[in-house]
């Protein structure tokens, strides 16, 4: 496969501009010709939806909630970057491209990157004019701060609701795009495949969730806002319904999939409480500003945590990162307490805790203090594990929280299929190897509103003209339609002994270990292994109740957790020949004598984009070199 | 602890439903009430039955999915919680707790648990927003916003679209969610060119959709999770009858559809 980014030529700084300026326009008249699928209305789907609806296209758009305002993008609490230099502390385009890139740690796509750091600004302007209610100054303007690590303040927010006010914005303009009986909206609707017809992706096949009706849908061009993959591990900070199935379900019609070893985790989320633990949740990142991190030196140590005297307590990122700290970038603060929990130290359920303690700032400054910055993160905690974090530190552990890989996109958000587009956290394109906090709510947001708009407008001026445009009735929709029905009557036909979340459990207990924070040789061959006899007895042992004609939970899940199966094997694949250590993905064989991530940009300074070749050959690894014409690589360093 | 679920079954739309019982065992405190229906529902599964249908996503009480009447209290006994938050060691070993849809004509009963919310999505779609393309917006600092009206909006917007106000209601009335609208977008410059046709459309939908009407019982705080106010009702009260004497006859969907 041959994999052209088709990133345009010239200086970075005015590639995008010039893009622009070249571009072929469709004609007003002709657009409403045009049409136009999104699956996920999330922040890149909303945002895009809205947008190309506003252009005149037609535009039918698909979410399995009940209403296009659940996507999990709501749950993001900490906000979202812009390089307005509001603040004139020296931030600029320049500057957040360098940071999203090296935070990257080198293995983004430049120009997509720059153009991501330049329409920035663009974002904050849109979602003002739409109401969203960003925190303000006392003079009235808009208020930034700091975050996740950058040395400027370019972060904007809404209280610990970002994600939610940026999706209620991208919503609302939705909104009033069905309410003109523009776009037509399916909610409770999830696409379970893909339509290639002669090698153009031309629809999608759904299923009504609440009807079971299986029905294709026909456009011109169709676009994935699907999300992440982060449920591949059972346990994450993501929503119980977020799923691949989409973006597998493209990639087993031809879509490749790039990287989908790059997982990010999250260092400070609530521990498991049990087996019964159905996700995780995050609490900001923020906390580690003024809590210190420990583990009892003493293994399998018991004792109350308050009862642990201070020279049996190993503040352990303190000791190994003494400039950072407790501020030790996410992958390696996670990384750090894994091992602790490895060494039979870890505290709470299981030993899979550390102790995150606010007594020392408590004392320094006092509780009304603590209390007025993290009030409701301490409320939060009590409510979910029944103990008072003032009273005794919280304890803490990682958790998969985010997903870089994705299906592999050129410069124009395309997939190699023509006509299939990917937006989001469904593709992979931005953030190479590991993200930057609140770059995420940016990039959903550039893609949905001020990308894909223009990049879809150039694709479809440069379609030959058609007289006859495919139908649902087309022989090839019939024949996936025909497929999806099958595998459905297979599930429910197997009347076997376990439950689809038993197997999702096992599975994620799978990856956790073998393709989690620190992989190797060993344990990415081992987790493949059990995957394909996990995979097999799925086919054999799974029990689904019910029926496929209305709404049936266990349908929906089974028919997930199928795809998960898939996948997992090909992230722990990915991540098995990825014979190096970058961001998120960290091999043990490959580190300095001091523990720190070994990046081989000799080997691996590329994109692995996987070709899927049926369900008995292994896919094929394909290559896209990343060209580096503005910035060099360098090592990250956080000591 | 151990537990006696009476559960609201039905198969769709059409059928009559029932209540069913069931045993919850080993039930650990520190499950999430929705943790305590999954194990509920591997049981079920196991055994060859439907396990019960509920909406549920996030589980971090930010969606809005989560939905239903526990003991007859909207989102359960816990103040500001929603059910996916509400934990398991809030209530007493050996308590029978009654499970219910939330209860309104305007969201139909789709399966046991699960209601058809969409009517909210088509309050929104009628007006609940500014009308503004993407594109051609002003620098965000060029209208600069009090910070009070800036926090204020903020209180309205963290309304979450679960539907909680209008199962807890008598008349079933969604004021509480429509004025959550009218507190966000009323209260910031960018909403005014708009604010009072938002108020009349919103009002109209929601009157067509079958919503009762609001007699000032304030249930509808009680029962938020977000603890949206009920002063923001007042505001939409005071923007209602301004707009009801006001002549508007220019509207943007009957410009763009012509």
């Amino acid at each position: 496969m041959k994999l052209d980014a088709k990133v345009p030529s010239g200086p970075l700084q005015s590639k995008w501009t010039q893009y622009k300026a070249d571009m072929k326009l469709v004609n007003p008249a002709n657009k409403r010709k045009f049409s136009v699928i999104v699956v996920g209305t999330g922040l890149a789907g909303g945002a895009a939806a809205a947008t190309l609806s506003e252009l005149g296209y037609q535009v039918t758009a698909f979410c399995y909630q009940d209403s296009p305002r659940r996507a999990h993008s709501i749950a993001a609490q900490g906000g979202i970057n812009a390089a307005k230099n509001y603040q004139n502390d020296g931030d600029s385009v320049w500057r957040l491209f360098y940071d999203t890139i090296k935070g990257g740690d080198f293995r983004a796509r430049e120009a997509n990157v720059h153009r991501l750091a330049e329409v920035s600004v663009n974002i904050i302007d849109q979602c003002v004019a739409q109401g969203v209610p960003f925190a303000r100054e006392y003079g009235g303007l808009l208020a930034n701060r700091s975050f996740g690590g950058a040395q400027v303040s370019r972060t904007f927010y809404c209280r610990g609701q970002t994600g939610q006010q940026l999706m209620l914005g991208a919503y609302q303009a939705l909104s009033r795009q069905i309410g003109y009986g523009k776009v037509k909206m399916h909610s409770r609707t999830e696409m379970v495949d893909l339509i290639v017809i002669n090698g153009r992706a031309r629809g999608i096949v759904t299923r009504n969730l609440e009807t079971g009706k299986v029905e294709t849908h026909v456009a011109d061009a169709v676009v994935l806002a699907t999300g992440g993959y982060t449920n591949v591990f059972y346990l994450s900070t993501n929503a119980i319904g977020c799923n691949v199935t989409a973006t597998y379900r493209a990639h087993k019609r031809g879509a490749a999939f790039a990287n989908p070893c790059y997982t990010q985790i999250h260092p400070t989320c609530i521990p498991v409480a049990g087996e019964h633990q159905s996700k995780l949740t995050l609490m900001s990142e923020s906390l580690r500003n003024d809590g210190r991190i420990w583990a009892p030196t003493k293994k399998g140590d018991t004792r109350h945590p308050n009862q642990i005297p201070e020279g049996e307590r190993d503040y352990y990122l303190e000791r190994k990162y003494p400039s950072y700290g407790n501020l030790a970038p996410r992958d390696i603060a996670s990384r750090a307490a894994k091992q602790v929990s490895d060494d039979g130290r870890g505290v709470g359920y299981g030993g899979l805790g550390v102790y995150l303690d606010f007594a020392d700032v408590i004392k320094r400054d006092g509780k009304a203090r603590v209390t007025e910055k993290y009030d409701n993160l301490f409320e939060m905690y009590e409510r979910i594990t029944g103990e008072d974090g003032y009273a005794q530190p919280m304890r803490i552990y990682p958790a998969p929280h985010y997903t870089m890989g994705g299906l592999w996109v050129d410069y124009n958000l395309m997939s190699n299929i023509p006509g299939l587009f990917v937006v989001g956290e469904a593709n992979f394109s931005d953030h190479g190897a590991n993200r930057l906090g609140a770059s995420a709510l940016m990039q959903g947001l550039a893609d949905g509103y001020f990308i894909l708009p223009y990049t879809l407008s150039q694709f479809f001026a440069g379609l030959p003209a058609e007289k006859d445009k495919p139908t649902s009735t087309h022989d090839e929709c019939k024949r996936v339609e025909s497929d999806v029905q099958q595998r459905t009557k297979k599930m429910l036909s197997l009347k076997g002994k376990k439950t689809a979340v038993e197997y999702h459990r096992e599975l994620g207990r799978i990856l956790w270990e073998g393709c989690g924070m620190a992989r190797t040789k060993k344990s990415l061959g081992d987790a493949i292994a059990k995957i394909k006899v996990m995979r097999e007895e799925y086919k054999q042992n799974l029990i689904v109740p019910g029926t496929d004609s209305n709404l049936n939970v266990a349908l929906e899940r089974a028919g997930r957790v199928a795809d998960f199966l898939e996948f997992g094997e090909l992230m722990a694949r990915d991540a098995l020949t990825r014979e190096e250590s970058c961001g998120g993905h960290f091999r043990e064989e490959y580190q300095y004598p001091d523990g720190e991530a070994k990046r081989d940009d000799e080997k691996f300074c590329h994109v692995a984009a996987w070709e899927y070749q049926g369900e008995t050959k292994d896919p094929i690894r394909n290559v896209e070199t990343l060209e580096w014409d503005a910035v060099h690589p360098t090592v990250r360093s956080y000591k | 602890m151990q537990l006696t679920l009476h559960v609201w079954r039905q198969k769709d739309r059409n059928e009559p439903g029932r209540m069913e019982t069931y045993r919850a065992e080993n039930v650990s405190p520190d499950m999430s009430f929705l943790e305590m229906l999954d194990e509920l529902n591997e049981k079920l599964i196991k055994e060859g039955h439907e396990p019960v249908a509920f909406d549920h996503d996030c589980r971090e009480g930010i969606c809005g999915s989560c939905s239903m009447m526990i003991n007859g209290m909207a989102h359960g006994p816990e103040r500001a919680t929603t059910t996916c938050q509400l934990h398991m060691r809030k209530f007493q070993d050996g308590e029978e707790l009654y499970i219910e849809p939330w209860r309104a004509k305007a969201f139909p009963v789709i399966r046991d648990l699960v209601v058809d919310r969409t009517s909210f999505d088509r309050i929104i779609a009628s007006g609940g927003y500014v009308g503004v393309n993407t594109g051609g917006t002003p620098d965000g600092n060029m209208l600069p916003v009090p910070k009070e009206k800036q926090e204020l909006a903020m209180d309205a917007a963290a309304c979450i679209g679960c539907g909680a106000c209008v199962a807890a209601c008598k008349n079933a009335s969604a004021m509480l969610f429509i004025s959550a609208k009218v507190g966000h977008l009323g209260n910031l410059p960018q909403g005014e060119p708009e604010r009072l046709k938002r108020v009349r459309k919103m009002v109209d939908q929601h009157d067509a959709e079958g919503f009762g009407h609001c007699t000032n019982q304030y249930e509808c705080e009680a029962a938020c999770p977000k603890e949206i106010s009920v002063g923001f009702i007042a505001q939409l009260n005071r923007d209602y009858w301004q707009a009801s004497l006001a002549v508007n006859t220019r509207d943007e969907s009957s410009v763009s559809a012509g």
